[in-house]
């Protein structure tokens, strides 16, 4: 039940931030806007009630299950993936690696000295 | 949003479409489990080319499947607006080290997305699906809305989130050693920056730190790709 209440809860902020976004024609998903929304919630109580959390918790859990019928449609670019699936695949993988190491060298960087690293 | 069947043949299709949807996620992540979560059978990547299969086997389009997969995909947006839940829990966490963090998931944002329009397109692939890749390195709710907003295609951005993960978390350790990074908030944050979800549960495995910190900067690069990326692309003068 309060799975249920919570859920609802989140649905309400993503209307909300997508209510939001169309009515001040922001070039930014609704979703995005809900979630700030629903942070500024969160720091205002401090102490969240359960049912919100349940809910945020539940959903988080099956997070990947829900990008399963977007994905799905990659059927419908079959012919475009042949084409060029090198290409996809090389770039995914070098910039994925890249990106690692930068974000890695840049953060190790900026680490405050005084601070003992997590071995 | 949720466009209603309008017979009972597509009230049909649309219940065969959920269920099915949802026995062949949760076997292919009963089989995840039990393989001791190989990042190369990721329930997610596993239960796409399973159900591919079936639309291509069966005949049935995708607009027909749809009509039962928009009930799952409708809670992405509420799945979403959840993530600010584990963003407040580790609220203490970001406070000591704001600037760091802040400074590096930006950056390392920017870099990654420039860095796979440039590699794809250098490689030969065409300006639909640079765009398509552009956002690849958040989580699916956020990277669609962002495609479409430059102008890629959602399932294909899609299907890259996913490819993405995998190859983040199945290069992620061996990478950060090579590297020499060893402090966990590091590995963590670098981990999230480039492989969102997928990344995050490996990192979890890896060392509580190293997932904390990378749930942290999944969270906040989701939240950033959407308000950088198009400004960041026109401003190389690539949109």
């Amino acid at each position: 039940m309060k799975r249920i209440a919570g859920v609802l809860i989140l649905i309400v902020y993503h209307q909300l931030g997508e209510w939001l976004v169309r009515l001040a024609g922001w070039t930014l998903p609704g979703a995005v806007v809900g979630m700030l929304l629903f942070f500024l919630t969160l720091l205002a109580l401090r102490k969240p009630p359960e049912m919100v959390t349940v809910g945020a918790d539940f959903l988080l859990r099956h997070l990947a299950l829900l990008f399963v019928p977007a994905g799905v449609g990659v059927v419908l670019l079959l012919e475009l993936i042949r084409d060029q699936w090198l290409a996809m695949l090389v770039s995914l993988v070098i910039s994925t690696v890249l990106s690692m190491l930068f974000t890695g060298w840049l953060m190790q960087l900026l680490m405050p000295k005084e601070h003992t690293p997590h071995d | 949003m949720i466009n209603w069947p309008a017979d009972t043949h597509q009230w049909l299709l649309a219940v065969a479409a959920l269920g099915l949807t949802l026995l062949v996620f949760f076997s292919a992540r009963w089989l995840f489990r039990r393989c001791g979560e190989q990042p190369l059978l990721h329930p997610v990547l596993i239960a796409m080319l399973v159900l591919m299969g079936v639309l291509l086997i069966t005949g049935v389009s995708y607009e027909d499947y749809w009509l039962g997969g928009q009930w799952i995909h409708f809670f992405l947006g509420p799945a979403t607006v959840a993530l600010a839940w584990p963003l407040y829990q580790h609220l203490s966490l970001v406070r000591s080290l704001l600037w760091p963090i802040l400074i590096s998931v930006l950056a390392g944002l920017l870099f990654g997305s420039v860095c796979v329009v440039l590699l794809a397109g250098w490689l030969g692939a065409d300006q639909l699906v640079q765009w398509s890749l552009a956002p690849r390195s958040v989580t699916t709710p956020v990277a669609i809305v962002v495609a479409e907003q430059i102008g890629g295609i959602p399932a294909l951005t899609a299907g890259f989130v996913i490819i993405t993960g995998v190859v983040g978390a199945m290069l992620g350790g061996v990478v950060f050693t090579y590297a020499g990074i060893r402090d966990q908030r590091v590995k963590g944050i670098a981990m999230g920056v480039s492989a969102h979800g997928v990344g995050t549960a490996r990192a979890l495995q890896i060392h509580p730190v190293m997932g904390a910190f990378s749930g942290l900067a999944m969270a906040l690069s989701a939240l950033l790709m959407a308000f950088v990326l198009p400004p960041w692309l026109q401003l190389l003068g690539m949109l």
